[in-house]
């Protein structure tokens, strides 16, 4: 398969995981801020800071109300964090690669892109807000069934496999940093802090983890237990773990991955080596950036095995040629 | 209000669909029919349905402004189909397969030995000045000795009702994925309709045009490598070329995803350079190969044309088919047909004034407001004339150009194109329309079951092209004996 179509499912499927993440932060919060009793409620400016275009967003507006976070998340097609702007990316890369693309899958999209401009002003409507992100939700998941059930398992399926879980353990580990901000305590004693629980509660949310997390650990809500299922769970498919394992697993087929699989071990080494009770804020932050340091080593080193020789630099392709192998199917 | 029949004023033209005493067709009685069924509400649901369907099924175009920036635009549709009947398919289908297999030898014969010239069949001097002679091309013989394996030949029907060929596109004929889609459009609207009628498929062309295309690989292999080659993403017909690769299963590749290398074409996968055997080129002759032509070309593959004239890849059509599609050419095919097959020609050309002929220049520019003149190697409906609406400071204009440039310009009668009703607001309305079969050339010829029908939605236009407000319809060729019971 062509190296440029590789690289445009790629960032296909990390435009699609983005659109739907915002989509899921969004519902979370506004659920949060129902729940959260107003003095520690964070309202809306985390969800800048978990984009991690902080300055960018101040350059447009001047507070973090509820509108204009909406308007820069969603609406704003010139932000680059906004919904729009990454489903037009995603429809734009899947474009460019439509003869890869089943063409159900395709449709899908168009669907997907159509709905959400259309209904755009939903998005600041709290009575519609639900349902149009649940709405945008639904088609990504639907899109990603059909994605699974209708196409090749070749290069093409593995790369939209490891674009979607890069972009989402890249998320997971900014919405850990940023929603556990000032929750954690050095003596790490809960009983001092009363509506500690319901933070962690609601940190577990803004993964859409708590459910599963209820499942998996049953016992009551702490934060050695919440970060550790966030962060190394090997069942639950949005922790870290879970989604640096699939990168791992999907790259293992494929053709030159040594370097690749090489670091994406390293970082599941360090994934590993840190026990979720020794955290300190400071300690958690260095450890959530070194994860993401990891992530763009990741990307940077599929770019320079893979993407790179569509580049078509000359040297590279002129030794290739000279070893490439005779064409095997000669009658 | 349901769509009202006895309104519909069948002009001087000839309709597809009705006759002359406002009836409709025998082909065209049951939709007719079905259609004068449909409230007012019905036929705006069937129309917002068609809509819906382009949008999501992602049927594009692209269409440039002067500004410098291109849009992705909605494919025009008009949920009327034109229809026609088999037998008279058939006739032309025999006309359209004997013109192109006498153009192909035309081709092959000009890059060769030019008997045709020798014979003073064909003058020299047109071939002289012909903008799309590749000089280059000369005696290269591409696979099957098969120049123009895919050919779009553009067809109208005058007041008399007789069908003529306007032009011939060898180079890079766009427009079968609208036909392709238009069906499929159509069958998920009015999946009725198609219960009526026992309407001829038209969804065999990729498997056909693929088939067309592998058997042109230089290398006997059971898998040739077949790719489609894009300008990319702002070209026009890149929807096109995305369907079709899609269709066929090819890779759809850039120039930047291809390199020569030992006169080999390879593509650059991720597993390494791939070796390409054939090209569906959808980009220009003058684009291909920056070594050849176009220096600054970005589209192109530096080195191709010479792994082409060594035979070591097909491209398909071959580079300098387009001498071919040259309007003054168009006025010799007629005698190629005689020349090259001994044959009368089957489906008749245009009558054509070719201004280089000095009377028959005097001619056009004493009649300049009853025809229509049009440059020799434009396409998409440019820089035209249509003489009988046209200002008078335009045919002076046009007068000018001709008389500098004699060679360059021919002209013909302005025929009144056959209209078919069209679906305008809550109204039917006639409007002119044309029609392109597209013909694939090699161990044999086929023709698409009918062909894109593109349609002038502006009242009493003869202009069909999407990039100038033509929009499109289905085209159903149907079996005229089942009509017959109903």
């Amino acid at each position: 398969m062509l190296a440029r179509v590789i690289e445009t499912i790629y960032w296909m499927a990390r435009y699609l995981e983005r659109a739907e993440n915002i989509a899921r932060l969004i519902n979370v919060n506004s659920h949060l801020l129902l729940d959260l009793p107003k003095g520690i409620s964070p309202g809306w400016e985390p969800l800048i800071d978990i984009t991690g275009t902080r300055a960018q967003y101040l350059d447009l507006y001047n507070d973090f109300s509820e509108s204009n976070v909406i308007t820069y998340l969603v609406t704003d097609i010139k932000s680059p964090a906004s919904l729009r702007f990454a489903l037009n990316a995603a429809r734009e890369n899947a474009r460019t690669t439509r003869d890869v693309i089943p063409q159900e899958a395709w449709e899908q999209l168009n669907t997907l892109h159509f709905y959400a401009s259309e209904y755009i002003n939903y998005a600041q409507r709290k009575t519609k807000r639900f349902d149009y992100f649940n709405s945008i939700i639904t088609y990504c998941q639907t899109l990603n069934g059909l994605l699974a059930d209708t196409m090749n398992r070749d290069a093409g399926y593995l790369f939209l496999q490891i674009g979607r879980y890069i972009e989402r353990a890249d998320m997971s580990s900014r919405i850990i940093d940023v929603r556990t901000t000032n929750l954690l305590n050095q003596n790490n004693h809960l009983e001092f802090h009363p509506l500690a629980n319901i933070q962690w509660m609601s940190v577990l949310k803004s993964m859409t983890a708590y459910q599963m997390y209820r499942r998996e650990v049953q016992v009551n809500i702490s934060q050695e237990q919440v970060l550790t299922f966030l962060l190394k769970s090997k069942v639950f498919p949005r922790s870290i773990y879970f989604c640096i394992a699939e990168v791992a697993r999907n790259t293992n087929p494929l053709p030159k991955s040594e370097a690749v699989l090489s670091l994406i071990n390293q970082t599941l080494t360090n994934l590993l080596s840190k026990q979720a009770n020794d955290f300190t804020q400071h300690s958690l932050h260095v450890y959530l950036d070194k994860i993401q340091v990891f992530l763009t080593q990741i990307g940077g080193e599929l770019n320079n095995t893979y993407f790179q020789f569509g580049h078509n630099s000359q040297s590279n392709v002129q030794y290739a040629i000279n070893h490439i192998k005779p064409a095997n199917s000669i009658m | 209000m349901t769509i009202q029949w006895n309104d519909y004023n069948v002009r001087q033209a000839q309709d597809e669909l009705i006759d002359e005493h406002n009836q409709p067709r025998t082909v065209a009685r049951r939709l007719i029919h079905h259609l004068a069924s449909y409230s007012d509400e019905e036929l705006d649901t069937a129309r917002t349905a068609a809509e819906l369907a382009i949008k999501l099924m992602g049927i594009t175009f692209t269409v440039y402004h002067e500004s410098g920036g291109a849009i992705d635009r909605a494919w025009p549709f008009d949920i009327i189909p034109r229809i026609m009947p088999n037998t008279e398919w058939q006739m032309i289908e025999a006309g359209l397969k004997q013109r192109v297999h006498a153009l192909n030898l035309f081709i092959s014969d000009i890059y060769s030995k030019q008997q045709i010239i020798k014979d003073r069949v064909f003058p020299a001097e047109l071939l002289a000045n012909s903008e799309n002679f590749r000089p280059q091309c000369m005696d290269i013989t591409p696979p099957l000795n098969c120049w123009s394996p895919i050919c779009g030949s553009d067809l109208v029907r005058d007041q008399q009702g007789t069908m003529y060929v306007l032009e011939d596109n060898l180079r890079v004929p766009s427009g079968v994925s609208y036909m392709l889609e238009n069906r499929s459009v159509m069958k998920r609207v009015f999946p009725d309709f198609f219960e009526d009628y026992t309407i001829l498929p038209v969804d065999d062309y990729p498997s056909q045009l693929f088939a067309t295309l592998a058997a042109l690989s230089p290398r006997p292999t059971a898998n040739p490598t077949v790719v489609v080659l894009t300008p990319g993403i702002y070209n026009s017909a890149y929807f096109e070329h995305a369907y079709l690769a899609q269709q066929m299963g090819c890779e759809l590749v850039e120039g930047r995803d291809l390199v020569v290398e030992n006169d080999n074409v390879y593509m650059l996968t991720i597993e390494g350079p791939e070796q390409v055997d054939v090209i569906y080129r959808r980009v220009d002759d003058l684009f291909l190969d920056p070594k050849v032509f176009n220096p600054d070309s970005l589209l192109g593959v530096p080195g191709l044309m010479q792994a082409w004239a060594k035979g070591n890849v097909a491209l398909a059509n071959a580079p300098g088919a387009g001498v071919a599609d040259d309007k003054v050419v168009y006025a010799f095919v007629p005698k190629m047909i005689k020349y090259y097959l001994n044959e009368e020609m089957l489906l008749p050309n245009v009558p054509t004034y070719l201004c280089f002929d000095p009377k028959e220049r005097d001619f056009v520019l004493n009649n300049l407001d009853k025809l229509v003149v049009k440059p020799a190697n434009a396409s998409g409906g440019y820089g035209m004339l249509i003489g009988p609406i046209a200002s008078k400071k335009q045919r002076k204009q046009f007068a000018e150009f001709i008389k500098e440039n004699p060679r360059n310009y021919i002209a013909q009668p302005t025929l009144a194109l056959s209209t078919v009703p069209t679906l305008i607001n809550h109204h039917i309305e006639p409007r002119h329309v044309d029609m392109r079969p597209f013909i694939l050339s090699g161990h044999t010829t086929q023709v698409t079951t009918g062909g894109l029908t593109r349609v002038a939605m502006v009242p009493g236009s003869l202009v069909v092209n999407s990039s100038q407000g033509g929009g499109s319809k289905d085209t159903w060729i149907v079996d005229e004996e089942a009509c017959l019971t109903c």
